[in-house]
């Protein structure tokens, strides 16, 4: 009984930290491009895992995750950095007008068009793709090393189930943010994660494990705020500050 | 154009809006940092710290770009 819980709650926590990855990325994607080709990208994203999983099985341990990681990660960090651009562009030249209401200029990235937003579909699919493999291989190692499959699989599915269910939760609060500051924030996270996973799907090792993310996060942030005041200064017409 | 051909070429459209977008030098930046990574981590050089750099040149340098268009 005590390995079965030993296994549950150390599978629940290690995929926690995946499902964190996840649902940032959905929530983020789907209050900036809007929600319907977003929740439709991570349903796909979900349908090919579930697939996945059926066909491998316990073999799911041996898939190539570093190459998987190598391109979703490069993906994310070009379309990231479009993002983070963008964002300190438009941050500068309006602030954070809107904030807690409408944004009179807030639809920019917003999808207007008939149809699929695949832009939209093909970040939120690959998101739950990749993630949730790094939680089925975590519930798979520890499950068949433990021989614990049925708790580790409980904890992995309930990472998954907590971490949506506040990130559902949160969604009205993300709505009321700036669409142009949500952009950049947005921008800001797609580019750290991308950065991360591409580097380690290269077989380097960071420096503090998953730590890195933090860190990346917070260079990222001082990133942004510089060149926000730099473009500031630019748009004033004034020598910024050396 | 009939459907097999718009089809890949509403594809081939799509992942070069996705990953070019409207600055082409700065997945260039990252496709040679992600090289140059790999060349340096094979010969046991710590390679975590070129990204990060290349990302925050890259954006100055992309953002320089755009406001000067804009002006």
């Amino acid at each position: 009984m005590t390995g079965l819980w030993a296994v549950l709650i150390t599978t629940f926590l290690a995929s926690a930290v995946e499902a964190i990855e996840m649902v940032t990325i959905v929530v983020g994607v789907g209050a900036t491009r809007g929600w319907r080709s977003t929740i439709i990208g991570a349903a796909s994203g979900f349908g090919v895992l579930a697939l996945v999983v059926a066909v491998l099985g316990a073999a799911l341990s041996v898939v190539p995750i570093g190459p998987l990681r190598l391109v979703i990660g490069f993906l994310l960090l070009v379309f990231g950095l479009q993002w983070f651009r963008k964002g300190i562009m438009r941050v500068a030249a309006r602030g954070l007008a809107g904030i807690g209401g409408a944004d009179p200029h807030g639809d920019a990235e917003q999808w207007k068009g008939p149809g699929m937003d695949w832009t939209a579909w093909f970040l939120a699919f690959k998101g739950v793709v990749l993630e949730g493999l790094e939680v089925a291989i975590i519930v798979v190692s520890f499950g068949a090393g433990a021989n614990q499959l049925g708790g580790a699989v409980v904890g992995g599915v309930g990472a998954i189930i907590v971490v949506g269910g506040i990130g559902l939760a949160l969604h009205q609060t993300v709505r009321r943010i700036p669409r142009s500051l949500l952009q950049l924030v947005v921008g800001i996270l797609l580019t750290t994660f991308g950065t991360f996973w591409a580097i380690e799907g290269l077989g380097v090792q960071w420096p503090g494990s998953d730590a890195a993310i933090l860190g990346l996060l917070v260079l990222y942030v001082g990133t942004a705020l510089f060149y926000i005041s730099l473009e500031r200064n630019r748009a004033l017409g004034l020598r910024p500050a050396a | 154009m009939p459907p097999p051909i718009s089809w890949i070429v509403a594809v081939v459209k799509f992942l070069y809006d996705f990953i070019v977008g409207d600055d082409w030098s700065v997945a260039v930046a990252v496709l040679i940092g992600l090289i140059v990574s790999a060349i340096l981590n094979v010969n046991h050089i710590a390679a975590w710290w070129l990204i990060p750099v290349i990302v925050v040149l890259m954006l100055g340098i992309s953002l320089r770009r755009a406001s000067k268009r804009l002006r």
